[in-house]
Formats: structure tokens, sequence, C-alpha cells
């Protein structure tokens, strides 16, 4: 049972939780908060012992030391978005649902375990459902605020959209191949055109769950809805988990057909950059203007998928793992800031530096981690895509990709500008941020900092990930 | 551990101790004390680099350090310097030595102030002592981003625009390089074996003639951006206007070089065969280049712009120097860089000292100075004079070097293009000239200037400085000059033995 280790301890958490949940007078739920941070943490760091890799349930579920830092991965980004969100859910609004936030989380967490072990498509898809279907209650947490309440409904269709087409397509490679098992039908793949539209439509489903241009259009209305922190929660870890099963499945599932869907990534990388950022360009609301960020970085992400080498899988991980760190940061600012004053868009933050001088050093650092600047670990990220990418010889693709960073620049550079730069009459006023968010925001500038300069993290992820050939 | 090392450590140390400092004075003493240091070490490494070459070790790099850094990708921390490295070392810390001082008025935010500027230093010191393509391209996007927020926040102007349009040109530039870099890597063992972002072993490989083509375009061009190669120059003449004393010296003194030395040092050494093929393209870019930057300067009335489109004028003969593909012509262009760098350090320096005073950067509304404020308007002479290419002064020796270089090319393309050129050094004539009339001579125009005062000490510390390396160079240019040939030995014999393939 000890191959099942992850997902049996946040099952546990989860039980604890609400087992204590019940306890609680409505008045105290409050007290919830630190025992739910501490078990979190207590499970990342049993999450780091050396697991027996194994086979369950007759393969069904599978766990490989791969797997297991993958989840270690989101394990973390959860810790982080947990310590960030105390700040917010102390809020008065929130005081009676406290609980649920940590529950629906952890059940999605828990979803997201298994769609990573998953050893056949019944497992993964079982996976992505419990993984996708609570968030949508997160991003209607708000009740109350009628956006809210349209981002989870928004949410909940779009997923059962995808599900929809993700299940046709899946029921077609059944219908080829008759098995749901990676292993049985990698094989068995052999480009027919009804599996190339089977494939299409799993694509399509997982480009949903990403946001990849042309299935990005409910990303940016669920972040705006959606309270912040739920919004990071979604394009982070939700984000992250999604990106490494489709990488593990286009490579060991559906790697005879690598040459398709090469070609495919590389129209919707070049869209998906080029797309999220021209629109991040425009925006003024932060929540807005991360997440077309969000899906201009989905974009870059891909650039290591198109790699199909050990080095891209490597690179996609690691960028991951980076992208947790800088993206949680500039979300765990955007947060405290909206939670304490209420605003939310570029030009409140004019004069931020002189009032709040730490926030906007973590924002910024933020920011041009997400931008690629060193010393940041971002850049080594982004170096190590570009990498990947020219490995197969796809130079025009970064030369696009490229450009396309430098109009990422512009705009992350807008919000340095007000924060730095500018000068308002009426800047957002000094306030002294609690404890829980400062250790939060500091694991990140930690993690954006050291990741880059500790060579070990990315040779650890090399020596687990595999590549086509 | 390589004594290099320590030219990353010593500002990273400074920044730390700002950081941990309580007052406007505590901050700027710390930056003195570090980039006094940073200086002291870097005569150390020149007398240290003079002496090992006097003992007889000729090998083509000295002081190397190499540790393997990201395995899989085979990235090192590879540091090592030759006689051109060395001399920009130095360069680079008596400019931002003077800098500092240069920039002893900053109120606002002091702190950040000299954090940005020393981690631009760290950037700049650590490009020039990188050999591994990885570490120099980051180095050289370190140096980069500090500017926006050290000419968005502490410049004058439309400092705003400026300080958008030099970054995103600079990196749009990192980004044409960035590209040429990953090109290499995958070329870099064509016969197998591991790939490597080293430039030294990447110079021993033959690079195919196709792969060169497409790819000198890219870096040459990379770099060429921030040599202010026309027509990617606009950036500079608006920051340097906009930025801050310190930091337009800092720019036009080192950064500008980044370029060029980056032209010759990766472009230019490692892609010889598709240099000589295409060098012709950039080669009338740098002649425009040349002219319109010394026309430019004559137009404008801003004293910052003109010396911005001086630099423009002067780096572009810089990569015009490099395009000449022989050893004196080359030699020049290194001596160039150097010349130039101390020399326009101390323009923008005067520049930031007058117009301190005078509130006004416009030439016609002043006049008169040398007499309200004679030690200014002496070092702004001996600046110009320099700058003119008088003799004594480091612009005579470079300029002479380069166009006797350029000459040995005897075929019409590159003698119209050195003719062309050396008029330019007549053009320069005007412009200094009519500055030093309109500005230091005749008789005061505005009444309050009577009130001015001269050089503070600290104005003095860093004007002398300068002064003292301009002199230095002009008057004893053969250490300097031998230090370079031997630099360059290697990268010239990769040179010729490319050209005779052309023909």
């Amino acid at each position: 049972m000890l191959i099942m280790r992850h997902e049996l301890l946040l099952v546990v958490i989860t039980v604890i939780l609400m087992i204590v949940e019940i306890f609680l007078p409505n008045t105290e739920k409050r007290k919830i908060i630190l025992p739910a941070i501490l078990l979190m943490a207590a499970v990342t760091v049993i999450g780091f012992i050396p697991g027996t890799p194994g086979i369950l349930f007759g393969g069904m579920y599978q766990s490989t030391a791969l797997t297991i830092m993958l989840k270690n991965i989101l394990n973390i980004g959860v810790l982080i978005v947990f310590i960030q969100s105390v700040d917010w859910l102390k809020q008065e609004q929130n005081k009676e649902k406290i609980s649920e936030f940590f529950l629906l989380i952890l059940s999605t967490l828990i979803g997201m375990n298994y769609m990573i072990s998953a050893g056949d498509f019944l497992m993964f898809y079982l996976g992505l459902e419990l993984a996708t279907i609570p968030i949508a209650a997160l991003a209607a947490y708000e009740r109350l605020k009628e956006k809210s309440a349209e981002a989870g409904v928004k949410l909940i269709f779009i997923s059962a959209l995808s599900s929809g087409i993700l299940l046709y397509g899946l029921s077609m490679i059944y219908g080829t191949t008759g098995t749901m098992y990676f292993t049985d039908i990698a094989p068995l793949i052999t480009g027919s055109p009804l599996q190339i539209l089977a494939f299409i439509f799993f694509f399509t489903g997982m480009a949903f769950k990403i946001s990849l241009v042309p299935f990005h259009l409910w990303t940016a209305d669920v972040y705006e809805g959606a309270p912040v922190n739920v919004a990071s929660y979604l394009s982070v870890i939700s984000k992250g988990a999604a990106v490494f099963i489709f990488t593990i499945i286009l490579y060991t599932v559906f790697y005879k057909i690598a040459v398709l869907w090469s070609e495919v990534l590389y129209i919707i990388t070049i869209l998906t950059i080029t797309v999220g950022n021209l629109f991040a360009m425009r925006q003024r609301n932060l929540k807005r203007f991360l997440a077309f960020s969000s899906i201009a970085q989905a974009g870059f992400i891909l650039l290591g998928i198109i790699g199909q080498s050990q080095v891209g899988m490597t690179t996609v991980i690691y960028f991951v793992l980076v992208y947790i760190f800088s993206n949680l940061g500039a979300f765990g600012v955007v947060s405290i800031i909206s939670n304490r004053t209420g605003k939310e868009t570029i030009d409140d933050y004019d004069g931020l530096y002189r009032t709040n001088p730490n926030l906007s050093l973590v924002m910024m650092l933020s920011l041009f981690s997400l931008a690629g600047i060193p010393p940041l670990a971002g850049f080594f990220g982004k170096f190590f895509l570009f990498t990947a990418a020219a490995k197969q010889g796809y130079y025009i693709l970064v030369l696009i990709a490229l450009i396309n960073t430098i109009i990422s620049l512009y705009y992350y550079l807008l919000v340095i500008k007000a924060m730095l730069l500018n000068n308002s009459d009426r800047p957002i006023s000094y306030f002294k941020s609690d404890g829980y968010t400062r250790i939060g925001l500091l694991i990140c500038v930690a993690g954006m900092v050291v990741v880059g300069f500790a060579s070990s993290v990315y040779e650890m992820v090399y020596n687990l990930s595999f590549g086509l050939y | 551990m390589s004594f290099l090392t320590l030219f990353i450590i010593i500002p990273v140390l400074t920044v730390i101790g700002i950081l941990l400092c309580k007052n406007h004075m505590q901050v700027k003493w710390t930056a003195v004390v570090g980039m006094s240091l940073q200086l002291i070490t870097a005569i150390v490494l020149i007398f240290l680099f003079l002496a090992e070459r006097r003992a007889g070790n000729m090998a083509e790099i000295l002081f190397i350090q190499d540790n393997l850094w990201y395995q899989t990708l085979n990235i090192h921390f590879f540091v090592g310097v030759d006689g051109v490295s060395v001399a920009m070392i130095g360069l680079t810390s008596l400019v931002v030595f003077a800098g500092i001082f240069a920039s002893w008025d900053i109120v606002d935010l002091p702190r950040e102030f000299f954090t940005s500027l020393i981690l631009l230093a760290s950037g700049v010191f650590g490009f020039f002592i990188s050999l591994d393509l990885f570490t120099m391209f980051l180095f050289y996007e370190l140096a980069v981003i500090p500017m926006y927020l050290l000419i968005g926040i502490w410049g004058s102007g439309p400092r705003h625009y400026s300080a958008m349009k030099l970054t995103l040109m600079l990196m749009g530039g990192s980004a044409l390089i960035l590209l040429g870099i990953l090109g290499l890597y995958f070329n870099s063992a064509p016969g197998g074996g591991p790939l490597t972002f080293d430039l030294i072993q990447i110079s021993k490989v033959h690079i195919p003639v196709e792969t060169q083509r497409f790819l000198f375009p890219f870096l040459f061009v990379g770099f060429g951006v921030l040599g202010a190669l026309f027509p990617f120059h606009t950036w500079s003449p608006d920051g340097h206007a906009s930025a801050p004393t310190a930091v337009s010296m800092l720019h036009a003194g080192v950064l500008m070089k980044l370029g060029g030395y980056g032209c010759y040092r990766v472009a230019v050494f490692l892609l010889p065969e598709a240099a000589h093929q295409l060098g012709w393209i950039f080669l009338i870019l740098a002649t425009i280049g040349v002219i319109y930057g010394a026309l430019g300067a004559v137009w404008q009335k801003d004293l910052k712009y003109i010396n911005a489109y001086s630099s423009v004028s002067h780096c572009a003969l810089v990569l015009f120097a490099i395009l000449m593909f022989n050893q004196t012509a080359m030699n020049g262009a290194i001596m160039q860089m150097i010349s130039h760098g101390i020399m326009t350090a101390l323009f923008f320096a005067l520049i930031g000292m007058i117009y301190g005073r005078t509130h006004t950067r416009y030439i016609n509304e002043m006049g008169g100075l040398m007499k309200v404020m004679p030690f200014l308007a002496v070092a702004y002479v001996i600046a110009g004079l320099a700058s003119l290419g008088l003799p004594g002064f480091s612009g005579f020796v470079a300029e002479m070097t380069i166009f006797v270089g350029a000459f040995q090319n005897a075929d019409v393309f590159h003698r119209v293009a050195t003719i062309i050129v050396a008029s330019s050094i007549v053009v320069t004539a005007v412009y200094i000239l009519r500055v030093v009339g309109i500005l230091l001579l005749g008789k005061i125009r505005n009444e309050a200037y009577e009130m001015i005062t001269d050089a503070k000490w600290y104005d003095k510390i860093s004007v002398v400085a300068l002064i003292f390396g301009i002199t230095v160079i002009g008057i004893a240019p053969l250490w300097l000059s031998d230090m370079i040939t031997q630099g360059l030995g290697p990268i010239m014999q990769k040179l010729l033995s490319a050209a005779p393939m052309l023909h």
C-alpha cells in the first residue's frame, strides 16, 4: 500500500480535517487553518522520502520515481497556495466556509495525483474529473458575488464540454485498439484516420484544461471572477498537473504518431504564445492580465513538449516548477493587495514601491522571473525550453517564441513601471501583511533564486525523465 | 578558485552590504569601498597578466576556472581572460569607480540606485570574463535589465519612453543572440561527442559554411544592437539623454562596448567564413553609422544628445574596424573601445555636473562657463580634444591605428569606405569645437550663472580618474597595444585561415 502513499496520505488528512470541521462551531472555523497547513506541510515532507515504485489494480495505477517527483512538485505548490490564502480566508465573509476551501482543494489534489499515476485511460479520466469538478465549486466560493458565481458556472460548463470531447476521443481509441491500458495501446497506434480523429479529440480536451489557444476563452473570465487564491491555484497547480499527464501520455501512448502531434503542437504553440501575449498587453485588471500571461506561459511549455527528447520532458517539468514559484509569487502579491484594499488594476499599483517596498520587490522579481530575466529561475527555464525546441531543429519556432518573450517583457514591464516608476496622488497606503503571507512569498522568492542556480534540481529531474528516443 | 571570480563576488558582496545599510551616507561609502576594491583588483589583474606574459606564458587564456554547472547540457561556469578582456575589465572598473562619485548627489532612493548600478556593473564584469556562451548570455541580460529601472526612476525628460524603448530594443537584440548561441551549441560537435557552450572549444570546430551564413546575421545584429549598429542605434540617443549621469557614463562607456566585444568575440571569431562573406553588408551599415552619428551630433543642441550621437559615431567606428579583418584595424578597434569608453564617460560625467549647476543642457542657453567653473571647463576641453583625436590622448592612438589598418585593404570598396569614414574626423572636430566655443568661451549669458560654484571634491575624483586614464593610454599606449595584439592572435589566425577559401 506504500505504493499509493501520496494519495493515501492526502485522503487521511482530508478525513481528519473533515472530522475536525464537524466539531468546530461556526464562529471558530478559523482554528482549522493552522492544522490544515501543518498537515499539508507534513504530507509534503513525507512525500520526499524515497518510495517504492510499483503497479496496482492490474496496471491501472502505476507509481514510478517520476510520478512521485511530480506529485511532490504539486504538493509544494498546494502548500504555498494554502499559506497564501490565510489572509483571505480570515476575512469576515468567509468565516463559515473556511474548511471547505481546504477540503475541496485537497480532493482536487487527490484527483491530480491519480491522474498523474494513471496507467490506463479510465483511471486518467477518473482523476481528471475529480481534479476538475471541485474547482468549479471553489471558483464560486464567494457566492454572493455575481462574478464569482458566473465563474463557477462557466468553469463547470467548459469542463463538461471538454470532458465530453475527451471521452469521445477515448472511446474511439478503445474502439480501434480494444484496450484502455497505455502500454497496450501504444504499439497499436498506427495512425489510421479514426485514431487520428481520436487523438485530435483527446488533444482538444486537454487543450481546454491547459487553456491553449483557441480553447482558452474561458480562462480570463474565470480567473477574473474567481477569488484570487483560487485563480492562482487554477493557473498553477491544475495547469501544471494537466501539462504533466499530457506530456506523459504524448510520450508513452502516442509516440508512434509523434510526427503528427508535433505538427499540431507547432501551430498551437505559435497561436498560444502570440495570442496570449497580445491580449495580455491590453489588460488593465491584474487577474485578467495574469490569466493571459499564464496562457502565453503554457505556450512556452509546449516548446519543451515539442522537443520530444529527454531534455524536452525534463525542461517541461523544470519549467512548471519554476512557474509555480514565479506565478504564485505574483498572485500572492495581487491577492494580499486585493484583500486589504480591494484594488486590482494596474493603475492602482502606481507608486506602490514608495508605500509597500517589499511587496513591490516580490512582485518585480516574480514578473522578471516570468519574463525570463537572469539570475532568476525563469531565465534558466526559458533558456532550456528554447534549447529543447532548437534541438529538434525548430529554429523558426524558437525565433517566434523569442520575439514573443520581448512582447511579454513589455507588458511585465508595464506593471513594474506602475509600481516603481509612476507616482500617484493616491497610492495604496502602507499595510503590514500577516506572517503567513510573508512566509508564502518568501518561499516563492527563495524558489525563484535557488532553483536556477542549483543545477542539481535540473539534473534530478533529468535522471527521472524520458524522451521518445 | 580563480582570481577572476573576485570580479563577481565583490559586486555581489557590495550589493548585500548596501542592502544592510541604514542611511544615505553609509550606502554611498559602501558603494565607494566596493568599487574601489574592484578597481584595485582590476589593476592587480593587469599587472599579474603582464607579469605572466613577460614570464613567457603565452597560453591563449589565462587565469582559467572551469566548473561544471549543468551536466546534462554541458554548461560550465568557465572564466578566463586574454589581453582584450583584461583591458575591458580595466576600463569597466575605472568607469564604474568614476560613476559612483559622479552620482554622489542622488537623493531619491539612493539604496536602490546604487544596487541597480552595481548589479549592472557585475553583469558587465561577468560578461567580459565568461568563456562559456551560456554564462556570457546570462551576464549580458543581467547588465541590460537594471537599465530600465535606472533610467525610468532616476532619469529626466521622457524617461519612461526612453527606458522602455532601450530595454525592449536591447532585449530584442539578446533574443537574436540567444538563437545564434543555440545554433552554435548544436553545431559544436560535428563529429559526435558532447555538445558544448565553450567558446574556445567551438572556435576549434569547423562549422559548415551554410550554417555559418545562417547564424552570423543573428549574432552580429544581436550584438550590434548594443553596439549601436545603424539602423538599430535609435535606442541610444534617447536612452543616453534620459539617463542619470552615472548611467549615461556606464552605458556609453561600457555597456555599448559589450556589443562591439560580442561582435568580434562571438560572431566574427566563431563564424569567420560567414564574416568574410557577409561582412560587406555590415561594413556599409557601419560606414553609414559613423557619418550619420557625426552629422547627427552637429545638429543637436542638447549636450547629452550631442554626445549620444557622437557615441553612435564612435561605436560604429569600432564595428567598422572589426570588419576590416586585419590585425592593425582590429587592434585599433579594441583601443577605440577603451579610449572611447573612458572619454565618453568623462563627457557624460562633465555634462551631468554642468547640468546640476545650470539646470539646462541646451548649449544656446549657456556660455562663458570657463569663467565660473574653470576646473570643469578645462576638463571638458581635454575630453573634447581627446574625442577629436589629438595626439597625446588615447583617441589619437586608436583612430590612427584603425585608419592605418583599414587602408591595408586595397580594393575599391574598402578604400571608399575608409575615406568616407576618415572624413568623419573633420565633422567630429566641428561639433566638438562648436560646443567648446559656445559653452565655455564667450560671455556669460545668464546672470544667475555668476553664482555657480566649481567642482566639488567628489566631482574632482571622478573627473581626475578618467583624465588620468585617457592620458596614460595616450602617452604610453604600447603595453596596452601589446596586450591586445597577443589577445587578438588566435582570432586573427582563425580569420586569416578562413579568408583564402573565399577567393
